[in-house]
């Protein structure tokens, strides 16, 4: 099952790979991975998609809260939450697909963020399966290059980190 | 506040931390620390002859005391010849810490001379590890190192200094107590859960306590006592929770597992609960996980949460320090008030069923005439040292024999490689604990092959005048790998026969130690007792029965119950 962690270590040099490390070091697969800092400079918070069942999750969690550097770790997955990523798609842009590239951008709401003679850079914000829809509609029309934020999530209502 | 170099810094906090000996090997990017150890001369140096021993050697100092033990290594070479010391201790949760010289900070990253990411190399081997870059931040760094070494589960800390650093000046703070917010072991267990195993104890009719290194490291040998006792409930242990619980006590089954006895498997496949205190259901322990302890519920105590439910379901998580889990434990069965007779009527069945494994299959092995077999030695040394000496073992066979035929009463006695397996450490952590104990009997118990991997620490022992008492048991083989070759590769001794060996008593003279050999059974006594009783440093050889085996063995991924008996 696929699970959503939120992480928040501290922002010192060497934690990322303390955790990347734990996962390769005991074969866990990490499916996306997202880093920034919080309010709180000296904190980051990592969102990390991962996948296993319920054994696996829980020494996840375990030994990524056995780390010196880890401060919090949470499965949002295992209540409410909102989850987004955002992906920026460079679209080879011919005479004769331009429309239904803004047409296929109007319906997704994307923001076409670069344009070229010969592409469009679209940003396209949402849940993963939209991304994925938008993908397949563009893939016919020719992808250039493709990159995403893997996802970033977040408890609803009250509860917070 | 008067500003204080890197180097004294480090000084300093070994002193504030109350460490007097320190283990390592000098180098270019460490001269300036070891400047000022030398200036400062208040803190023991043993200069080992090769980095891995002084790794070893303050795991043994650990093990042994108590107490961190601390190391010194260059940068480079100095800081990966460390790895496999760092590692050993990582496994076995042994605090550590070591230092390591860096180049400097302009340089890092430029595949100086002598340069190597110690860090990056030990991340997964270390409980936690600092690269410091600014001296400013050394104070800090120090008193963390120390406190979460030895907090907590355990473990070894590495310390990367680079030159610069070292011979930087800042102000030194020095935290008299320490706050991390993202580290904060769980020591008192949660009361519920004493209820709830509690409540399963009780009940219980063939409960087994299996106890592991977690209880030697938390010092909970006399809780774990008096709880066995109170309740009349049998205790076997893994190899790393020998001494924990007194081996000659009439409710020690023994040591379980791949080489435990017939008994202590037995009675785990048949027990109704399982009580695994500080013990992590290691595969050596477990042997085929699905055919593991069917009957049993498990309640499982343990400082670190991950070890709960890695390799088993538990029924009873208990997350503390083996030390106060177990005092509630006993603080419940008092408050439960059953009396001593109710406890042993209702074990009474259990006991009586687990007395005959032990007399049906006891460890034993067989005798010949004109060959010494190693546990006849083993046995000998037990009574000759009458149980009291600190044993140390290498790796294999001489470290099963050892833990099978000497039988452990107080904790700390015996410091073996359990986790990582390390052949090469016996010796160097020989050397630590007689530091920690000059006038403690220590004795390494090896194997030709082993004792060959840090076998230039002999250069260490004599010149720290340290009485190190060395048995090798030589068959001339790398026996426990023979052993398996015997059993399942169809007796392909693949590179496991010595063609050569040294002459060991004549090494120990090239060194200025005593040597002596035995190759008869009837030398074995007068052998070990000129060992023993010789002034210092001292080999003892024995020839044993080049393809003994260990016996009783699990074969590796077969049921515990399934066991190759002598």
């Amino acid at each position: 099952m696929k699970h959503t962690l939120s992480v928040l270590v501290e922002n010192t040099p060497g934690a990322l790979s303390r955790i990347t490390g734990l996962f390769s070091g005991r074969a866990f697969n990490i499916e996306s991975l997202n880093v920034a800092a919080t309010l709180d400079p000296t904190l980051s918070h990592i969102t990390l998609v991962t996948r296993g069942d319920e054994f696996i999750i829980e020494q996840i969690i375990k030994q990524l809260r056995r780390l010196v550097d880890v401060f919090k770790v949470v499965d949002v997955s295992e209540g409410e939450f909102v989850e987004r990523e955002m992906s920026l798609i460079k679209v080879r842009a011919e005479e004769e697909s331009r429309a239904e590239i803004l047409r296929i951008c109007d319906i997704f709401r994307c923001k076409v963020v670069d344009v070229s003679p010969k592409s469009y850079t679209l940003e396209v914000t949402g849940p993963e399966s939209k991304l994925k829809a938008v993908i397949e509609l563009l893939r016919p029309i020719g992808i250039k290059e493709i990159t995403r934020t893997g996802n970033i999530a977040m408890m609803r209502e009250k509860k917070t980190m | 506040m008067a500003k204080m170099t890197g180097k004294q810094m480090v000084v300093e906090a070994l002193k504030r931390e109350g460490v007097d000996v320190i283990f390592g090997f000098p180098g270019g990017a460490i001269i300036d620390l070891y400047d000022t150890l030398e200036k400062d001369g208040t803190i023991k140096h043993v200069l080992v002859r090769h980095e891995q021993g002084a790794a070893h050697a303050a795991d043994g100092y650990a093990r042994a005391s108590g107490k961190v033990g601390v190391c010194v290594a260059t940068s480079g070479p100095g800081a990966t010849n460390t790895v496999t010391g760092i590692a050993t201790a990582s496994l076995d949760s042994i605090p550590m810490v070591v230092f390591t010289g860096q180049v400097p900070t302009a340089l890092i990253g430029n595949d100086a001379f002598q340069e190597v990411d110690i860090v990056g190399i030990t991340r997964p081997c270390t409980k936690h590890n600092y690269l410091v870059k600014d001296v400013k931040d050394l104070p800090q760094v120090l008193k963390e190192a120390f406190y979460i070494a030895r907090s907590g589960r355990p473990g070894p800390v590495l310390i990367d200094l680079p030159k610069d650093v070292q011979n930087g000046k800042a102000e030194f703070n020095y935290p008299e107590k320490i706050k991390l917010r993202s580290y904060n072991p769980v020591i008192e267990p949660h009361g519920k859960q004493i209820e709830r195993a509690y409540r399963l104890i009780e009940k219980a009719k063939r409960p087994v306590i299996y106890a592991g290194g977690g209880i030697i490291i938390a010092n909970a040998n006399k809780e774990l006592r008096a709880l066995a006792k109170a309740t009349y409930i049998p205790v076997t242990m893994t190899l790393m929770g020998l001494g924990g619980f007194p081996g000659t006590h009439e409710l020690s089954l023994g040591m379980l597992g791949m080489h435990g006895t017939y008994c202590a498997n037995m009675a785990m496949a048949n027990s109704d609960l399982i009580i695994a205190a500080g013990a992590r259901f290691d595969d050596r322990v477990t042997g085929k996980i699905e055919a593991f302890a069917p009957l049993a519920k498990i309640i499982h105590l343990d400082i670190d949460p991950t070890s709960i439910q890695k390799n088993v379901k538990v029924d009873v998580p208990i997350v503390g320090d083996c030390k106060r889990v177990l005092k509630k434990l006993l603080g419940a069965a008092k408050d439960g008030g059953r009396p001593a007779e109710a406890w042993m009527d209702q074990h009474q069945a259990w006991l009586q069923q687990l007395d005959a494994w032990k007399k049906r299959h006891p460890l034993t092995y067989k005798k010949e005439p004109g060959v010494i077999k190693p546990q006849y030695v083993i046995e000998k040394l037990y009574e000759m040292t009458k149980g009291r000496a600190i044993i140390t073992t290498e790796v294999g066979q001489n470290q099963m024999w050892t833990a099978q035929f000497y039988k452990f009463d107080e904790a700390r006695t015996l410091l073996t490689s359990g986790g990582l397996g390390t052949m090469g450490y016996g010796f160097p952590a020989a050397i630590g604990a007689q530091m920690a104990f000059p006038d403690k009997l220590v004795v390494d118990v090896a194997g030709d092959g082993s004792i060959q991997m840090n076998i230039q620490e002999m250069a260490t022992a004599m010149e720290q005048r340290l009485p190190v008492k060395i048995v090798i048991l030589n068959n001339q083989f790398l026996g426990m790998v023979r052993q398996w070759q015997e059993l399942f590769y169809d007796r392909r001794y693949a590179a496991t026969e010595f063609e050569m060996t040294p002459d060991f008593v004549k090494l120990a003279e090239a060194y200025g130690a005593k040597g002596f050999r035995a190759t008869k059974p009837e030398e074995v006594d007068d052998v070990l007792s000129k060992g023993l009783e010789a002034e210092g440093l001292a080999i003892m050889e024995f020839a044993i029965a080049r393809e003994e085996g260990v016996f009783p063995m699990v074969p590796a991924g077969k049921a515990t119950t399934e066991m190759l008996l002598v």
